[in-house]
């Protein structure tokens, strides 16, 4: 007995003071990994702003957040693929058409990858473009209003997860298929056909240069394996863009395991100039195909779904030396080009290296037609002929890869969770530095472009177990934001993100702050249901549809009083913000509407479909709080039962009691 | 400001560099070079938002008076709010009625209060348009004291004395440039 009390005495101060220990020192514990002078170097005072805006990909919240470098504070939600009650995004009637596709109203997706828009291979502060994952489209968001401006769904795709990279004068952004899939007029086959009748397709829309207005330029046709990620040649090989493949066994069941049988995948080179030119000279078909193409018009405050029928198809059989395959090891992720286009890093998920193609000798390979066969009829490039180079043993599972333009590049390890800095040319691990946990995506400020402004890599992590208080069974995801302007990184702060954030880029504050855009100019307004001014609001009837022309303004609507609504009647309230003063939107709503709020911005109208589906008088209220007598905005709508002779009337400010018969 | 939280920064890498010694790091450079605005809502850079109450006054020739004044008693920045307010602005000549060296006498630090209360007394916080204006009708001015209103023939009168000459509409409300100064009450 007093051998065992002593013996779990011992036990008890062993484990004291290896707790005094842990908690005196813990060299490499997470919280000591932060340097003594990580705080100042992401206080931002109050006042201050912040150097970089960070656009984060909001995963499966289908939106796109924006945060500021470094201080990791939250700035917007921009909602992209998903409805948002909160902006009546998708649920307005001028917003509802944004969402369009040709299967109908998505009011979801899942978005994953940013590409900002680029001039000479530079941000130029201008756009950003986001994927949807699940029922394939790009969407462009327009950087002045931080809205999105334009969606374009990508037909013969399914899971566009290969964009929206993007060329190095914003000519293109790419969408490949993630899945392959039957294309064409027969698609009701048999899944297991999948090697006979399954094809991918990569697309290039092509971008207006001044209004950033998409079109699908051209689609090529490829066999039918899965595309991951891509990213456009620059400098020296710009007019190439290389696409990540995987599943070159064509598998279309347990791909866990069935397509991870090869050695090595694919990395798809692209000569998209030469493209261009096969596009030019009619080499392609145009294959019937319906997709929608969705447009928000500033002036309108009104969006636009229409449907094209028409892809032109390049089937690389037609076009020869358009389309060339890098063997790569493992089922490539990450398919990064370093800033000055001479380098190409492939990912593999499962592989022990990080190849890094060079451009240089692609060229002398496709010259000297140096192939190691061919795949589906496409050159395959000799592996050994196309490398620069194998980082060896970097990490376990690497992903992505993005550069500070001084020669170094840094490489995310989902399953050994760290990132590590790597010398391009000499291909020697530099430096690496763990994350916190499971790191997807990561961004350099500039990373993916020809100029990197360098200064931070953030790491967006798919894992936070005990990094955050915990919230039940699902955390927070997280970014960790890391200098990289010494020598080693240093981690400086975690912060929370929305949804799951995929890739996300960085961009100096002044090349968009300078741009943004403070009120809509109500004498610009063209929506057909605005109303211009106080005087100008009125209520209409037709037939069974009841519009209210309605304003807001500090600290009424017009008209705030209505009757004559009948059950079976639709109501369209038509608000008008005649505010013209930057940061007073208002709102509006109604009790019981099955439907959102609007917000509606300065200047700006927006309609809220009503059905109403009880008699009785019912309150609605600006919902955004926009003065000191923001609680005094409301109103009352009255509904009658069908059939009821009240007369349709609507005023505001009106005191003079009822007449007695209507009372 | 900044010395709590040089002190903060420093109190942290103390704790933070107790294990490793690594004390050097302690330099106070913020992230972000770039500022906001000092000041209120009047100091906001925009010159795209339609102008408020506060920036109309400035800009107009007839309103030095009222603008100096609106400074020295510190009203500016509640004056460039949300709102929404109704002002009634004296114009300079409406000053110039007041007993000589009346104007002077307020503009005096020791006289800040008094200023105050008459020119909170020249502010509403609502939107009151002289359409919407009723002959008897009383208004609560932002002081805590009343106006009253007499309409006729479509003219509106200010306490009886002050007519109300034109009217701007602002992004924070509405003026009321008025030819008369309004004196509260005398407080009881």
């Amino acid at each position: 007995m007093k051998h065992m009390f002593s013996r779990s005495m011992l036990v008890v101060s062993l484990a004291a003071a290896g707790f005094a220990f842990l908690q005196g020192c813990k060299p490499k514990g997470a919280q000591s990994a932060v340097g003594g002078d990580a705080a100042a170097k992401v206080y931002v005072a109050p006042g201050k702003y912040d150097e970089f805006y960070n656009f984060v990909s909001g995963g499966f919240s289908g939106q796109m957040s924006v945060y500021g470098l470094p201080s990791g504070r939250l700035f917007r939600v921009i909602p992209v693929f998903s409805v948002d009650p909160e902006k009546g995004w998708g649920y307005s009637e001028e917003t509802k058409p944004m969402l369009n596709t040709s299967n109908g109203f998505v009011p979801w997706d899942d978005l994953h990858h940013i590409a900002l828009s680029v001039t000479d291979g530079a941000h130029d502060g201008r756009w950003a473009f986001g994927n949807a994952n699940n029922t394939p489209r790009i969407a462009r968001i327009d950087l002045k209003t931080f809205r999105t401006a334009e969606i374009i769904e990508i037909p013969n795709s399914a899971g566009n997860h290969s964009s929206p990279f993007i060329t190095e004068n914003s000519e293109y952004v790419v969408a490949g298929t993630r899945f392959s899939v039957p294309i064409g007029d027969n698609q009701d086959v048999p899944i297991n056909t999948y090697k006979q009748n399954f094809k991918g397709t990569v697309s290039f829309i092509g971008v207006d240069k001044t209004s950033g207005k998409m079109n699908i330029a051209f689609q090529i046709l490829t066999p039918g394996i899965n595309f991951d990620l891509a990213r456009a040649g620059k400098g020296k090989s710009n007019g190439w863009f290389f696409f990540s493949c995987y599943n070159s066994e064509k598998a279309n069941t347990l791909l866990e395991v069935n397509a991870s049988q090869k050695d090595k995948d694919f990395i798809m080179a692209v000569n998209w100039k030469k493209a261009e030119e096969y596009a030019k000279a009619g080499k392609g078909v145009k294959k019937t195909v319906k997709y929608a193409h969705n447009t928000y018009d500033e002036s309108t405050h009104t969006a636009t779904s229409a449907i094209e029928n028409e892809v032109l198809v390049l089937d690389p059989k037609d076009c020869p030396d358009m389309v060339y395959f890098m063997p790569c090891p493992k089922s490539p992720h990450g398919c990064d080009t370093d800033p000055t286009g001479e380098y190409i890093v492939g990912s593999g998920k499962l592989a022990a290296v990080i190849p890094v193609f060079s451009f240089t000798k692609i060229q002398t390979a496709i010259a000297a037609k140096t192939y190691d066969g061919e795949y589906d009829g496409i050159p395959v490039l000799k592996y050994d002929a196309v490398l620069h180079g194998e980082v060896q043993k970097p990490g376990l599972g690497p992903l992505h890869t993005e550069f500070d333009g001084k020669g170094f590049a840094y490489t995310s390890f989902f399953v050994s969770s760290e990132i590590v800095k790597w010398n391009i040319q000499e291909l020697k691990v530099v430096d690496r530095v763990p994350t916190y946990y499971s790191i997807g995506h990561l961004c350099v400020p500039g990373g993916p472009t020809k100029k990197p402004w360098g200064k931070y890599v953030i790491a967006y992590n798919k894992i936070t177990k005990d990094r955050y208080l915990p919230t039940g069974p699902e955390l927070t995801q997280s970014a960790q934001l890391y200098s990289i302007d010494g020598d080693k990184m240093k981690l400086l702060l975690d912060f929370p993100t929305i949804g799951e954030p995929h890739y996300a880029e960085a961009i100096p504050a002044e090349l968009i702050m300078k741009n943004s855009q403070k009120i809509f100019k109500i004498e610009e307004n063209k929506n057909p249901y605005a109303a211009i001014g106080d005087n100008n609001a009125k209520v209409e009837r037709k037939g069974n549809e009841v519009h209210v022309y309605m304003t807001s303004i500090r600290s009424h609507f017009t008209p705030d009083n209505i009757e004559g609504v009948k059950l079976g009647d639709v109501v369209y309230f038509h608000v008008t913000n005649l505010e013209q003063d930057w940061d007073v939107p208002h709102g509006f709503a109604v009790k019981g509407a099955n439907n959102a709020e609007l917000l509606i911005m300065p200047g700006e109208t927006q309609t809220l479909k009503w059905v109403p589906e009880k008699v009785g008088v019912f309150p609605m209220y600006c919902t955004d709080f926009c003065s000191a007598l923001h609680q005094e905005m409301q109103g009352y709508i009255r509904v009658s039962p069908a059939g009821s002779n009240v007369p349709l009337t609507f005023s505001t400010g009106k005191t003079e009691p009822a007449p007695a018969a209507q009372q | 400001m900044k010395k709590i939280f040089n002190l903060s920064i420093i109190a942290l890498s103390l704790f933070i560099g107790s294990c490793n010694n690594d004390k050097q790091n302690t330099e106070q450079t913020t992230a972000a070079d770039a500022t906001t605005t000092a000041g209120g809502q009047e100091a906001v850079k925009d010159d795209e938002s339609a102008k408020d109450v506060v920036k109309i006054a400035v800009g107009s020739k007839d309103h030095t008076t009222l603008v100096a004044a609106l400074k020295q008693a510190e009203l500016v920045t509640a004056l460039s709010n949300a709102g929404p307010f109704t002002v009634f602005a004296p114009t300079n000549a409406a000053f110039d009625k007041l007993p000589a060296g009346t104007v002077e006498g307020l503009m005096k630090e020791d006289k800040k209060a008094d200023l105050q209360n008459i020119l909170q007394y020249h502010v509403a916080v609502a939107v009151y348009k002289t359409e919407n204006m009723k002959d008897g009708q009383v208004i609560g001015q932002a002081n805590g004291d009343n106006i009253t209103l007499s309409v006729k023939d479509g003219k509106v009168l200010v306490n009886g004395t002050a007519n109300i000459v034109a009217s701007i509409p602002a992004s924070n409300g509405i003026i009321h440039v008025i030819d008369a100064v309004l004196l509260p009450p005398a407080k009881k």
